[in-house]
């Protein structure tokens, strides 16, 4: 037998790179491709409409006729609008009550929850109910418990003998604030609850137990411990919440729809009856270009702060 | 207004071909023979294949509603053109009619509240055709049907009914307060909000922002003492000893209100009326026939159907009355692609055989603006609902003296008023500070 001599398969010459070979090859130009989906959306759903908005805020523009450029018109008129600043204050109280106010119970109820209880998983689920429950539907439950006739609350109240007469909840301008900021932290607290509870037991119990061993306090475990490692988390955390509370619309269009007398008239509903009500799109889009410094401001605290180091690994 | 649940069921989608209920009334109603008979004849004939769709304001009372789509659904069989008709709670109308109009697509026909076509009137459909059809076949217009519906001479609206906004009382609780009726003149009507409050149930009237209801009476208050937003040529005349007479007045009246009228919406008084909690406030013809529909089932119902009655609204210094009742136009989008359909569903739905039926079945919740219809039953067979006959010869229009366009809308839109009674009447602002404020307002929105 003779072995038969195979052909060799014949290779192709080597040629040279072009220029797409490079390219398709090159690690930033895929990485190109792959981002354009996600930039076309948010060029399209949030670049776009914000940039809109603002253009909008400086034009006359009503609805159903295009404006024309009017400079800075608009915000002149609602700088000086008693209405617009009482919606600044408005605003900005009940974002700073209604944050704080959620913070220090959600803390309080995610350091409760920490703890070993009796149907943990379920008293967790429980806790979520309020941040489940659509905002409108939570609205309207709060609308009946807020009701000048027929209030639980003030029923309740007058079964017990501790008064004679219905709660004026929303019919006083401070009941009526206080009344729109309970609401509010009722719906907001699991959020921060639930958030900071996941942060909590990222914690390692080891430095819980070196702490013991040292003979610290309770507060002091709490305040060289917990709260230093949470920090982060917190940053995160009461961005977001800042954030919706400072935009909150739906709890405020349900329950008094800025009344009385615009005592509970937020920026984003103002902004909203103003363009699409009052059909003044350009001044709408003004007050609520307006809310975009407040709205950096609070993105900007927690963006150099989680830049902190100190933040970050919880020095002191 | 009657009880209206926020935004639960906004989205309810009823079709109107489908609608069973309603072709099982129609069987024995003849309304098919007249709309076969209506369509043979009728100068409008709408397009071939043709399919509209109607947003309307969801309805306050449910006969209304069927009484609406019975004649839809006739409609439907004698023309083919099929009618979806969507219902919104009234304060969503307007917005969604200002982005239909905005982005040129959307519902054909809208039917909303006031001055809603002149806040877009270039992209209304001319309807002067079927108005002056009808006006002339109807014994003319109203005089606000005209004010309301037409622009620049065409009429870019058909002024389809009003709503009268009227004082709801309770005879027993007023006799109790030393009073027989309603006063006749905003002083003794005063007097009889003080006796209530010291002797019988107060009474009250909405200042939340309630754009039905609170309108209605604060406007009422401006108008009677003589102040006024703008002149006849949209010129601001607020800022008058008129207009603070009228605030004075309004913090009188709220003295004595029962508390919470501040927060109240425009539910919120047909809620405690029904419940026996206030003697008196303002809102339609709606509480009468809720507490109607009740009565049979629970006798606390038939106590206040039989108790209550309507009044007109007091005259002021000006010596005449007015008020300000709500207006219902409905308008065509030039956007869309079947108009003669659409105008020949708006000619037929005011035809005397289908509205006069309609009007009946809204249990005077809807007055009529065309004269012929003075003469139907509804006025006449229960004399506590005659008092919204002339609705739509009675009242002013939105913007009282000035023009009915689309500042006049902004102004509503923006509570203007409202806000500057509530807040005198809340304390929250002095008289002249409360006018300053909304002075400011206006003239922005008249510059």
């Amino acid at each position: 037998m003779t072995d038969a001599a195979l052909p060799l398969p014949r290779r192709a010459p080597i040629r040279e790179a072009t220029a797409w070979d490079r390219l398709k090859t090159n690690r930033n130009w895929l990485g190109f491709w792959f981002m354009v989906p996600a930039a076309a959306f948010l060029i399209l759903f949030l670049a776009y409409p914000l940039g809109l908005g603002v253009w909008l805020s400086f034009t006359d523009t009503r609805i159903g006729r295009p404006g024309e450029f009017i400079g800075i018109e608009n915000y002149e008129w609602v700088l000086g609008d008693s209405k617009f600043q009482d919606a600044v204050f408005n605003t900005l109280f009940y974002t700073t009550i209604a944050s704080i106010a959620k913070f220090a119970i959600g803390l309080y109820l995610a350091i409760l929850l920490n703890h070993h209880l009796p149907f943990k998983a379920m008293i967790r689920a429980i806790v979520l109910i309020p941040f489940i429950v659509p905002t409108v539907l939570s609205a309207i439950a709060f609308w009946w418990i807020f009701d000048p006739t027929f209030s639980i609350v003030s029923w309740t109240l007058k079964e017990m003998g501790w008064r004679t007469t219905n709660i004026n909840f929303l019919g006083d301008t401070w009941n009526a604030r206080w009344s729109v900021i309970f609401a509010n932290v009722w719906r907001g607290v699991p959020f921060i609850a639930i958030t900071l509870l996941a942060g909590l037991q990222t914690v390692p119990p080891s430095l819980y137990e070196a702490a013991t061993l040292d003979g610290a306090t309770r507060w002091q475990m709490f305040r060289y411990i917990t709260y230093p490692l949470l920090t982060p988390i917190i940053a995160v955390v009461m961005t977001f919440s800042v954030l919706f509370t400072f935009t909150d619309f739906q709890l405020i269009k349900v329950l008094t729809n800025g009344g009385p007398a615009g005592a509970t008239e937020l920026m984003a509903t103002m902004s909203y009856n103003t363009a699409i009500l009052g059909g003044k799109i350009g001044e709408g889009a003004a007050v609520s270009t307006a809310m975009i410094p407040f709205l950096l401001g609070a993105i900007m605290i927690s963006w150099f702060g989680l830049q902190r180091r100190k933040w970050q690994q919880g020095e002191d | 207004m009657t009880i209206k649940t926020p935004s639960l069921d906004r989205r309810s989608f009823l079709s109107g071909t489908a609608t069973l209920g309603a072709g099982a009334m129609l069987a024995g109603s003849g309304l098919t023979d007249f709309a076969r008979a209506w369509a043979q004849s009728a100068p409008f004939k709408p397009e071939a294949n043709a399919s509209i769709q109607i947003l309307r304001w969801k309805r306050f009372i449910q006969s209304e509603e069927d009484g609406f789509m019975a004649l839809v659904s006739a409609f439907t069989k004698a023309t083919g053109v099929k009618v979806n008709v969507i219902n919104e709670s009234l304060d969503d109308v307007q917005p969604k009619a200002s982005v239909a109009a905005n982005t040129n697509q959307g519902p054909d026909m809208f039917w909303g509240l006031y001055s809603l076509p002149h806040l877009f009137p270039a992209k209304c459909t001319d309807v002067s055709d079927v108005c002056n059809y009808l006006g002339k076949k109807y014994g003319g217009w109203a005089p606000t049907a005209e004010t309301y519906g037409k622009s620049q001479g065409k009429w870019i609206a058909l002024p389809v009914a009003y709503n009268a906004n009227v004082i709801n009382y309770r005879q027993s609780m007023i006799e109790k307060a030393g009073f027989k009726s309603i006063p006749k003149d905003t002083a003794g009507f005063l007097e009889l909000m003080k006796a209530l409050k010291a002797k019988s149930v107060p009474g009250g009237f909405a200042l939340g922002r309630a754009s039905g209801d609170g309108n209605a009476w604060v406007h009422w208050a401006l108008w009677s003492h003589g102040g006024n937003t703008v002149d006849k040529n949209d010129k601001v005349i607020l800022n008058s000893p008129e207009t603070a007479k009228a605030l004075e007045y309004a913090k009188a009246l709220s003295d004595v209100f029962v508390p919470g009228c501040a927060s109240w919406n425009d539910a919120f008084n047909n809620k405690a009326f029904l419940a026996s909690e206030i003697s008196l406030s303002n809102n339609g013809v709606s509480i009468y026939a809720a507490a109607k529909a009740g009565a049979g089932k629970d006798p606390k119902m038939k106590e206040i159907m039989d108790d209550m009655n309507h009044s007109t609204w007091p005259v002021g210094p000006v010596g005449k009355p007015t008020e300000f009742h709500i207006a219902y136009p409905m308008l065509i989008m030039k956007y869309s692609k079947v108009p003669n359909a659409c105008k020949a569903f708006m000619a037929f739905m005011m035809e005397a055989e289908n509205y006069n039926k309609w009007l009946e079945s809204a249990v005077a919740y809807l007055s009529h603006p065309l004269k012929a219809y003075d003469a139907n039953p509804v006025w006449t067979s229960d004399p506590k609902l005659g008092v919204a006959k002339t609705a739509g010869w009675d009242t002013l229009t939105a913007g009282g003296q000035g023009s009915v366009g689309e500042r006049a809308a902004s102004a509503l839109a923006d509570f203007v008023v409202l806000d500057m009674f509530a807040s005198v009447c809340t304390g929250r602002e002095t008289v002249p500070g409360a006018i300053a404020v909304a002075e400011r307002q206006l003239k922005r929105i008249y510059r």
